[in-house]
């Protein structure tokens, strides 16, 4: 199979795959700045005291991480006209895959937050603190530096789930994949070059988490 | 409109049960396969030969590195190329195998880890041999880590499984996506549809987490 590998075709297509390369840099960069703030948001109410806040995030919670994010999409896709909501493809995309991802930050945040022993809390309320002031000052650096590395693991799953994007025609580099197919029937040239595009993302991901592992872990030793 | 599209609905649950059938078979051949063969892989990686360890982390990068999405489309477009001809039903369970594979091979790494070092030291001293060692020292208190994260592992193949109606096996997202051409209710046919997987997975979340909980007082009574 490999004897037939065609380089010519990869290179003619390449424009093609540094544009789709991009599109999936920025929508799941749009999706991963969205998905922070969702998952503050809803760790935020899941930790109230309002019982129904906490049960709201519950809800939203346990039935994104119960439901293939496919599912979501799809939810989105084909339920968001019948409500007469008519979005880009591309929203829609990026809606569903904020709306997931948000529900692993919330979770991830809420681990970072709870590891944090309750004595520094009640220390930070006997100092006098405000909520917020304990919140900036206490419990965010920590929990933090706690959860920088899944939370650029999330990153790295949620570029890989951008994927799933190409399923309601949206242009990134699976799509490209599938259009290389299409157009010439040269499914290896396609597939392969877009999972190496992938394999840059996830390299550099990596790197960023040992690197900033490696400088928290300095950082706390001060 | 709505009650007439709902009935139509209840009329193809058969259908969709159908759907669940398929995602249980690719998922539940896709664990028995994914778990043997990210036992092995794990158990060799944790071991002593350096070159199998190597050939062992580079394919768990790339599986980890690439969207399922993608390795799901070379298994399928790209084996037949090299003279593998596969129907869609063997693709995805080798697919979803190999995915599942590689993840577990890393939670069996780190659960082999976890066991102290003065455990395999003692079992040398006592002249067990490698495989007694690994039979009834190593692994049995490795799994006490190993379990949570497996079970969780289990929870994503399900959710994963959704991918592979891209290639047209007939599971509960592709009957969600088949239905939704006929009945044009997008909320409705793919509330079902998460519904059906919410019915699955969110049972094996708790008990991962009644897991973790189970687990952790037992490590701290030791």
């Amino acid at each position: 199979m490999l004897e037939a590998f065609n380089f010519r075709v990869i290179l003619e297509y390449m424009p093609l795959y540094g544009q789709c390369f991009l599109a999936t840099l920025w929508l799941s960069g749009l999706s991963l700045l969205g998905a922070i703030v969702v998952g503050i948001i809803a760790c935020a109410m899941r930790l109230s005291q309002s019982r129904i806040m906490s049960g709201a995030a519950g809800v939203y919670i346990e039935s994104i991480r119960s439901t293939p994010l496919l599912v979501q999409l799809y939810f989105f896709y084909f339920g968001l006209p019948t409500l007469g909501v008519m979005l880009p493809e591309w929203v829609t995309g990026v809606i569903a895959l904020t709306l997931n991802s948000g529900a692993y930050y919330a979770e991830i945040i809420r681990s970072g937050i709870q590891a944090i022993h309750s004595g520094q809390i009640e220390a930070g309320i006997a100092s006098g603190l405000s909520y917020f002031q304990r919140m900036r000052y206490i419990i965010l650096p920590q929990a933090l530096g706690m959860t920088v590395r899944p939370m650029l693991g999330q990153a790295i799953v949620l570029v890989k789930d951008s994927s799933l994007l190409s399923l309601i025609s949206i242009m990134e580099l699976t799509r490209a994949g599938q259009l290389l197919t299409s157009d010439r029937f040269m499914p290896a040239e396609g597939f392969l070059t877009t999972a190496a595009f992938y394999l840059i993302l996830y390299y550099m991901l990596k790197s960023f988490s040992s690197w900033s592992e490696k400088r928290l872990i300095f950082q706390e030793a001060h | 409109m709505w009650g007439f599209y709902f009935q139509e609905l209840m009329h193809s649950l058969p259908f969709f049960l159908k759907g669940v059938w398929m995602t249980v078979a690719v998922a539940g051949l896709s664990l028995l396969a994914g778990t043997i063969i990210g036992f092995i892989a794990g158990i060799i990686r944790a071991g002593r030969n350096k070159i199998l360890r190597a050939i062992i982390g580079a394919w768990v990068d790339l599986i980890r590195g690439t969207p399922f999405l993608v390795q799901v489309f070379i298994i399928f477009f790209i084996l037949p190329s090299a003279g593998i001809e596969l129907e869609a039903f063997p693709a995805a369970v080798i697919a979803l195998s190999n995915l599942t594979a590689s993840f577990i091979c890393e939670i069996v790494v780190s659960g082999i880890l976890a066991v102290p070092k003065g455990q395999r030291e003692a079992a040398t001293a006592s002249g067990l041999s490698q495989y007694q060692q690994l039979r009834f020292i190593v692994l049995p208190q490795a799994m006490r880590t190993i379990m949570p994260p497996l079970v969780g592992q289990y929870v994503l193949l399900v959710k994963d499984s959704s991918v592979v109606s891209a290639i047209g096996v007939v599971d509960i997202t592709r009957v969600g996506w088949l239905t939704v051409q006929r009945i044009p209710e997008g909320m409705m046919v793919f509330g079902l549809v998460g519904l059906l997987y919410f019915a699955i997975c969110y049972p094996m979340i708790n008990l991962s987490g009644y897991l973790e909980r189970r687990m952790t007082v037992v490590t701290t009574k030791l």
